[in-house]
């Protein structure tokens, strides 16, 4: 048991894991980091048994390292997830995801009179923790996107 | 210090009083030519005389000289062209620019490619602030102050944007709101949030008779057709929403009806003539409001 936790945690040399990732969000955090443009070397893992999350995700980046601007990014979907910083298949770090204060053209306004959604500008949107619960406030339309309505735009 | 306005809540309470003592300056004398040099565009994206009419009266009032258009109808915008395209071209021209635009946003999105100062004439449902802060005008004016005031908002409080503003902007001046609304147009929970979380008291009824008589001011809104999907709960709404001499009986005195106008069956004619009915003057100190942001702006 521990053994394998350890190997799916830190089976690359060098690099980054993101673990306790939900298991559904997988694909959109692949999105918003933009890995599936990049040439590293990457392995994922999803519908992991978790006891906090039910079924989780887990991806190895190899030789990539990120700052807290890029990967706080995710916590709009993964608030839960947990950064370990790899060197020579140890853990030397690990990091937990703040969420920022604003959000720069990842998810999409979800008003649909919004001008963000008719001419070419990139949204931006200030957090707001409402009971827990993560919301965003348009920037532009002063309209708030909820969670069951965020919709995230594609790096692509 | 705001260099444009776009949204009530970029200016502060002391920016808002500014804002309303100058518009009494100009109400005293509302001839004054100071702006001679000055070239101020006013684009309108869709129709609103009664807007575009004021804020041009309040423009040529102070001596500027005013360009654009009054809808998009032949313009180049119906051609495709960007917001971006249309503020830059406008902005080689003009030293303010006055925009409405169906697009919610679209005043915010245009303040930042703008190198002149923009005011959002009405960005769709989202903000109209020249006109809350001639309500504010309006308000001061008839009570003497704009504090500790009891406040009956009535009609659509669901999509009516001047109602959330106004409450926004009132906010500052420890107010209490009676909202009179249609379960269907109810006051969206945001706004409940907004309140509690400056420890501010309100009250929500469905009845028109309820608050009359407590209110300072009753704040009259449009209850629009196209808000609703049953064309029978619209009917039945209208007509309880609908306010007639009878109904003024208890009222306070100093109470006075506002309605940010064009009324439809909202306000019986017989209001006309009551001593409350403030409506048409509240159009009026829309000039001299307007007058003043510009003036803010300018300077
Ligand atoms: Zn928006």
């Amino acid at each position: 048991m521990q053994m394998e936790k350890h190997l799916k945690v830190s089976a690359i040399k060098n690099g980054t894991v993101l673990d306790h990732i939900p298991a559904e969000q997988l694909f959109k955090v692949i999105d918003i980091l933009g890995l599936s443009c990049i040439s590293n070397q990457i392995t994922f893992g999803t519908n992991l048994d978790s006891k906090l999350l039910g079924k989780k995700a887990i991806i190895k980046i190899s030789d990539r390292y990120f700052e807290s601007d890029e990967i706080n990014r995710i916590a709009l979907i993964a608030p839960q997830a947990k950064i370990n910083i790899i060197q020579n298949f140890k853990v030397v770090e690990k990091r937990v995801l703040s969420i920022p204060s604003s959000i720069k053209g990842i998810a999409k306004c979800m008003n649909p009179v919004c001008v963000t959604n008719h001419q070419p500008i990139e949204t931006l949107f200030t957090t707001i923790t409402d009971e827990n619960e993560l919301k965003l406030l348009c920037h532009y339309c002063e309209k708030i996107t909820d969670k069951e309505n965020l919709k995230i735009i594609s790096n692509n | 210090m705001s260099r444009n306005l776009i949204s009530i809540q970029d200016f502060s309470k002391e920016e808002i009083l500014e804002v309303l003592k100058m518009a009494a300056g100009f109400e005293k004398n509302p001839s004054q030519p100071i702006f001679r040099d000055k070239v101020v565009a006013s684009i309108f994206f869709e129709p609103s005389t009664r807007t575009r009419l004021s804020f041009e009266t309040a423009a040529n009032r102070l001596g500027a000289r005013v360009i654009g258009f009054s809808d998009a109808g032949n313009t180049s915008v119906t051609k495709g062209e960007t917001i971006k395209d249309t503020i830059k071209m406008v902005s080689n021209y003009a030293d303010l620019i006055v925009m409405r635009h169906p697009l919610e946003g679209s005043a915010r999105y245009a303040s930042e490619i703008s190198p002149v100062p923009v005011i959002n004439a009405g960005d769709g449902s989202n903000q109209h602030p020249s006109q809350t802060l001639l309500d504010l005008y309006s308000i001061q004016k008839t009570q003497g102050r704009l504090d500790n005031l009891f406040i009956n908002m009535v009609g659509d409080l669901k999509y009516g944007r001047t109602v959330h503003s106004l409450l926004q902007a009132m906010s500052h001046f420890n107010p209490t709101f009676l909202f009179t609304a249609p379960e269907e147009l109810k006051l969206p929970n945001e706004y409940k949030e907004y309140l509690r979380k400056r420890n501010i008291r309100f009250e929500e009824t469905r009845n028109l008779s309820d608050g009359i008589c407590q209110s300072d001011i009753l704040y009259m809104t449009r209850v629009q057709r196209e808000r609703f999907t049953d064309a029978i709960e619209y009917e039945r709404v209208k007509n309880v929403y609908s306010l007639n001499n009878s109904m003024l009986d208890g009222a306070k005195p100093n109470m006075k009806i506002l309605h940010p106008l064009p009324r439809v069956n909202e306000i019986a004619l017989d209001v006309d003539n009551s001593d409350h009915a403030y409506y048409f003057d509240q159009a009026k100190n829309g000039v001299y409001t307007r007058m003043a942001i510009i003036t803010k702006l300018f300077s």
